[in-house]
C-alpha cells in the first residue's frame, strides 16, 4: 500500500506525527461521519443503479441491452463522442498553447469566454442552437429550403455536445502549461527546432498526461450530455436517441428494468473514467 | 512569466493557435450565444416582462434558486469535512472514496436523476424507511436538493482539497505551541485560509445547481409552482413552441449565471491572493 498512495496521502503521514498529540475519538468520528456521508450521496445511487438493472434477472437485462433501440442509441453515442472528443481536444490544444505561450491584451477574457459553456445550464445550451438552425431560427427557411436537417438529426446532437464539452480539454492544459513555463520550448527553437518539431517533441510528451486526463473528463459528458442533447434531438427512436434518452425514454414507460440496465452501461462508463482519471493523475505527478 | 514576456515572440504558431482559438469559440459559443440575445423569435419588452414576472415563472425560479442554495450551503459543510479527512487521516480505503468523490463528474445526469428517484420513492431503500412516519423526499424540494448535493459535492472537495494540502502543519504546531486549543486553533488559523476555497466551491455548486436538468426531472414530480426547476419550465415552452417565452425564461437564467460567474472569477483571483 505504501508505495500506491496517492499524492494526497504523501504528506498526511508526516503531518500526523508532527501535529500535536490529537484526540483519537476527533478523528474517528471524523473519518466515520464523512465516510457515512459519501455513501449516502455517492455509494448508494450507485448500487441501486446495479440492482435495480438486475431485478428482473439476466435475461431481462442481456435483452435490454440487446433491443435494436438501445443499440442504435449506443451507436449514435459513440459516433457523437467520435465527433465531438477530438474537435474540442485540437481546440484546447490550440486555445492554451495560444494563452500560455503568449502574453498579449484581453488574455483573461478570452480564459473567461472558454469557461463560459461550464456556467450556462445545459438546456440554454440546446435552446441557442434551436434559435439559430431550428424552423423557427435565424437559418431555418434556408435550411428547409435547401433540405439540410441540423435540429432533430445528427449534426444538432453534435453541436449542442460541442457546446456542453467546450471547455474540458483547454482547462485541463492552460493551468499545466502555464506552471512548465516555456523555458524548454524556447530553448528547443534556439536550438534550430521548428514550430511542429518543438510541439511533438517537446510540449506534448510534457503535458499528455494532463491532456489525456481533460480528454477521458471531455469524453465522458459527450457521451453523457442529457439536458443540451435532449432539447436539439427531438427523441427519435432508432435514429436521434443517445443513451442518456433512452434511459429517459425506458423509465417514463416504466420499463424501469430496461432502464437501469442502460443505465448500468452508462455508469460503466462513469466508473471507466475514474479509473483512467486517477490513473493519469498519478502518472502526472510521479 | 517574465521570460515569457521579454521573449514573447521567439515561440511560434501565436496566428495560427490564436485564429484558430477565436474563429471556433466564435462558431460554437459566442454566436449561438447571441442569437438569444439578438432576438429572433419577435420577444418584446412587454412579452419579456409578462413571462418573466409570470406566477408560475417566478415559482420556478424560487424552487431552483432555493434547492440550488440548500443544497451548496450543505455542500460546503459536507465537502469541508470530507476533503479534511481525506487530507489530514488515513484509513482504510481513502483512495476508493478519494477516486469516488469524482463520480458525479463522471455519471450522466440522467442516470443519477433515475438512481436517486428509485432510492427516495415510496418503495425506494430509503422512501420506504421515510414513508411510515409520513416523511416524503422523492416530488418535493427536499428530492430536488438531494440530487443538487449529488451533483454539487465534488466542487466543493476539489475545491477545498488543495488548499489543504498547501496548509502547512506547522502553523498549527506553533499555534498549539503557543497554547491554542485545537478549536482556537481551527478557528483563528486554518479558518481564514479556508474561506476563499469554501466560498467558491459554494459559488461553483451553486451555479451548477441552478441550471441543473438531468438529475433533478425525474426525481423532481415537475408540479407547476411547486416543484417545477426553471430549466424544465425552458423545456415546456420549447415543446408547446412558445419560443419567445422559452427565451425569456433563458434570459433571465443567464443573466443569473453571468452574476455567479464574475463572482466565481473574483474569488478564484482573492483565492490566488491569500495562497500565495
Amino acid at each position: 500500500m505504501a508505495g500506491s498512495v496517492p499524492m494526497i496521502g504523501q504528506t498526511s503521514p508526516r503531518n500526523e506525527k508532527l501535529t500535536v498529540p490529537k484526540r483519537r475519538w476527533v478523528k474517528n468520528v471524523l473519518i466515520v461521519a464523512a465516510v457515512l456521508v459519501l455513501i449516502w450521496l455517492i455509494v448508494l445511487p450507485l448500487a441501486v443503479v446495479l440492482t435495480e438493472s438486475l431485478k428482473k434477472g439476466w435475461d431481462v437485462y442481456i435483452a435490454a441491452l440487446r433491443d435494436p433501440d438501445a443499440l442504435s442509441a449506443l451507436k449514435l453515442t459513440l459516433l457523437v463522442a467520435a465527433i465531438t472528443v477530438p474537435l474540442n481536444t485540437i481546440f484546447g490544444i490550440a486555445a492554451a498553447w495560444a494563452i500560455t505561450k503568449f502574453k498579449f491584451r484581453g488574455r483573461q477574457l478570452l480564459i473567461t469566454l472558454i469557461d463560459l459553456p461550464f456556467s450556462i445550464s445545459p438546456v440554454v445550451a440546446g435552446l441557442i442552437y434551436v434559435l439559430v438552425f431550428g424552423s423557427h431560427g435565424w437559418l431555418g427557411p434556408w435550411l428547409k429550403e435547401h433540405d439540410i436537417h441540423i435540429i432533430f438529426a445528427l449534426p444538432g446532437i453534435v453541436l449542442a455536445t460541442l457546446f456542453v464539452t467546450f471547455p474540458f480539454v483547454a482547462r485541463e492544459l492552460i493551468p499545466l502549461m502555464e506552471d512548465q513555463g516555456s523555458q524548454e520550448e524556447e530553448a528547443a527553437v534556439t536550438l534550430g527546432a521548428r514550430g511542429w518539431q518543438v510541439f511533438w517533441r517537446v510540449t506534448l510528451p510534457n503535458i499528455k498526461w494532463g491532456l489525456l486526463y481533460g480528454i477521458v473528463l471531455c469524453n465522458a459528458r459527450a457521451m453523457g450530455e442529457f439536458g443540451a442533447v435532449s432539447v436539439v434531438s427531438g427523441h427519435i427512436r432508432g435514429e436521434t436517441n443517445t443513451l442518456p434518452l433512452h434511459v429517459e425514454i425506458l423509465y417514463n414507460e416504466y420499463q424501469f428494468s430496461a432502464s437501469f440496465a442502460v443505465a448500468s452501461l452508462l455508469l460503466l462508463l462513469a466508473v471507466i473514467t475514474l479509473v483512467l482519471k486517477s490513473w493519469f493523475t498519478r502518472k502526472s505527478v510521479h | 512569466m517574465n521570460t515569457q514576456a521579454s521573449q514573447r515572440r521567439l515561440l511560434p504558431g501565436f496566428g495560427l493557435t490564436m485564429g484558430y482559438t477565436v474563429f471556433y469559440l466564435s462558431l460554437i459559443v459566442l454566436v449561438p450565444l447571441s442569437a438569444l440575445l439578438l432576438n429572433s423569435t419577435g420577444l418584446t419588452w412587454a412579452k419579456f416582462w409578462d413571462v418573466a414576472t409570470d406566477p408560475r415563472v417566478v415559482a420556478s425560479y424560487r424552487v431552483s434558486l432555493t434547492t440550488a442554495a440548500a443544497a451548496a450551503v450543505a455542500n460546503t459543510g459536507f465537502g469541508l469535512l470530507i476533503a479534511w479527512v481525506l487530507v489530514r487521516y488515513e484509513f482504510p480505503g481513502k483512495r476508493i472514496f478519494d477516486a469516488m468523490i469524482d463520480l458525479p463528474f463522471a455519471l450522466p445526469t440522467a442516470v443519477a436523476g433515475v438512481a436517486l428517484t428509485a432510492i427516495y420513492s415510496q418503495h425506494g431503500w430509503i422512501g420506504s424507511l421515510l414513508e411510515p412516519l409520513g416523511i416524503k423526499i422523492a416530488f418535493t424540494t427536499v428530492g430536488i436538493t438531494i440530487a443538487l448535493m449529488f451533483i454539487g459535492i465534488p466542487f466543493v472537495v476539489r475545491t477545498v482539497q488543495p488548499v489543504l494540502q498547501d496548509l502547512e502543519a506547522d502553523v498549527e504546531e506553533a499555534a498549539a505551541t503557543l497554547g491554542a486549543g485545537r478549536w482556537r486553533t481551527f478557528r483563528s488559523v486554518l479558518l481564514p485560509y479556508l474561506i476563499p476555497p469554501l466560498l467558491t466551491g459554494f459559488a461553483l455548486a451553486f451555479s451548477r445547481g441552478i441550471g441543473e436538468y438531468g438529475s433533478v426531472i425525474f426525481i423532481s414530480g415537475n408540479m407547476p409552482m411547486r416543484t417545477e426547476i426553471a430549466p424544465l419550465l425552458i423545456m415546456s415552452k420549447l415543446e408547446q413552441y412558445d419560443y419567445a417565452g422559452a427565451v425569456a425564461v433563458a434570459i433571465m437564467l443567464l443573466l443569473i449565471s453571468f452574476v455567479l460567474l464574475l463572482v466565481i472569477n473574483s474569488l478564484q483571483k482573492w483565492m490566488r491572493r491569500t495562497s500565495r
